[in-house]
């Protein structure tokens, strides 16, 4: 079984050459931190910067660069900022290569909610929405279950949706699946976790052909 | 040149009422009109609507407003870090309309370059969508999402000069460049203000034609909200 780090290092294997890559808060932030160093990537952050680089340095703070978690970053070489009309029109237009965000919920037919808990959770959707609508290159990172110990991949999504049939693949610290017509198709497993209890833990319809390999991290 | 200027944030308000519908820049509490904010908060105007990609923090941005309850309505993206927000939300005393980033930039944009309205993915088969006019192009579905209108639009850029040209610095460019001239009234706080000349103007990011009124704020806070940093190697 996977921590959040180990998610992440599974997700950085997705990475590509030349990507521009838009990561979400939570497990996708940790993506930055296990790209391999001899590929090109940009990482870009809806507020308006791509070629976003590590944490500041302490004293060198900028109130004026942030990320879309509000937190203070740096810019590497190649940078550029740019307003949030033409932030969207990168992700809309897809630009961007690859998406990789957090779910409450995915259902089998690609449907994600991560946006809405009625009555508890009204926070509102940021850039989620214009993301999973546009990206054709989506990655979901999220635990198998959540902390009731309830499956997070379901037949249909019970909490309000930020997008329709829009999931590709999920890395979850279970394994690796990607949304296919008939379901949740298993590609890989975590380490040391089998079939079966990928299987108890998900309560969509999970298909697993012949051997599934273990996660190479 | 056209001058732009205003001799101070009391000049640069001149004319904002009760009930009246305001766009105002900033992500987070970067890139806000500190100043801007702060006059309405003085001027004590109520059952305002404010556009606005978020509502501050409980006691910075916007969050003075929603203190004093001048606030009738918030269009936003995103609410989070702000108690007094989502108490006055939940007790139904603040309508909220919340609406994806990407189309609350582009129907700022809409209505400053004269698009009565656009289709985008975003939101479509979800509650945003909900009651819109929905529509397929190749295959796939849009949503029709109209602009934005606006009695004053209040931005804020890092330098600019008397016939109200823009430059912005980092991410606090943000929503400001897209909410230029998509109010009647476009008021521009910057932290330099130089004489019409002095600015390069191959660098201008929003010309002054966009802007109504400029002038210097006073101060500037400048809060960070998540300082994260990492120790010196």
């Amino acid at each position: 079984m996977l921590d959040k780090n180990g998610i992440a290092k599974r997700i950085a294997r997705e990475v590509k050459d030349g990507y521009y890559v838009n990561l979400g808060i939570g497990i996708p932030t940790l993506v930055a931190n296990f790209v391999r160093d001899d590929i090109q990537v940009e990482f870009q952050s809806e507020n308006g910067v791509l070629g976003m680089g590590p944490f500041p340095f302490e004293g060198e703070e900028d109130a004026d660069v942030i990320n879309a978690g509000k937190q203070t970053i740096t810019t590497l070489a190649g940078a550029s900022f740019f307003d949030s009309a033409t932030s969207f029109n990168m992700i809309r237009g897809q630009h961007v290569d690859l998406t990789i965000l957090g779910a409450m919920e995915v259902a089998e037919n690609g449907d994600i909610a991560n946006w809405k808990i009625p009555g508890k959770m009204v926070k509102g959707m940021g850039g989620a929405m214009d993301l999973v609508a546009s990206a054709e290159n989506i990655i979901v990172a999220m635990m198998h279950t959540n902390k009731a110990g309830k499956s997070k991949l379901l037949k249909r999504c019970a909490l309000p949706l930020t997008g329709v049939g829009c999931v590709k693949k999920i890395v979850t610290n279970l394994a690796v699946m990607e949304v296919t017509p008939e379901g949740f198709k298993l590609l890989e497993r975590a380490p040391g976790v089998t079939v079966d209890q990928i299987r108890s833990a998900t309560e969509g319809a999970l298909i697993a052909e012949g051997e599934i390999p273990e996660m190479k991290l | 040149m056209i001058n732009k200027t205003v001799k101070n944030v009391g000049e640069a308000l001149q004319g904002v009422e009760d009930s009246m519908t305001f766009m105002l820049g900033g992500f987070g509490l970067c890139g806000i009109p500190e100043n801007a904010i702060g006059e309405l908060v003085r001027l004590g105007i109520k059952d305002i609507t404010c556009i606005s990609n978020n509502a501050g923090v409980d006691d910075f941005g916007l969050g003075f407003l929603l203190q004093n309850h001048q606030i009738k309505k918030m269009i936003s993206s995103y609410v989070g870090e702000n108690d007094e927000f989502e108490r006055q939300m939940l007790s139904g005393e603040l309508d909220v309309e919340l609406t994806p980033q990407g189309t609350l930039a582009e129907k700022c944009r809409a209505a400053q370059g004269g698009f009565p309205a656009f289709y985008t993915p975003a939101g479509f088969g979800t509650e945003v969508a909900e009651g819109k006019e929905t529509r397929e192009f190749d295959g796939k579905m849009y949503v029709l999402e109209p602009a934005y209108k606006a009695n004053f639009a209040f931005v804020k850029a890092w330098k600019g000069d008397e016939a109200g040209n823009l430059i912005f610095k980092g991410t606090a460019r943000n929503f400001n460049p897209c909410m230029c001239g998509a109010a009647t009234i476009t008021v521009a706080e910057v932290e330099e203000l130089v004489p019409a000349g002095t600015l390069d103007p191959n660098q201008i990011h929003i010309p002054g034609i966009f802007v109504q009124r400029i002038f210097q704020g006073e101060r500037y806070e400048k809060r960070i909200e998540q300082r994260t940093v990492r120790p010196k190697e």
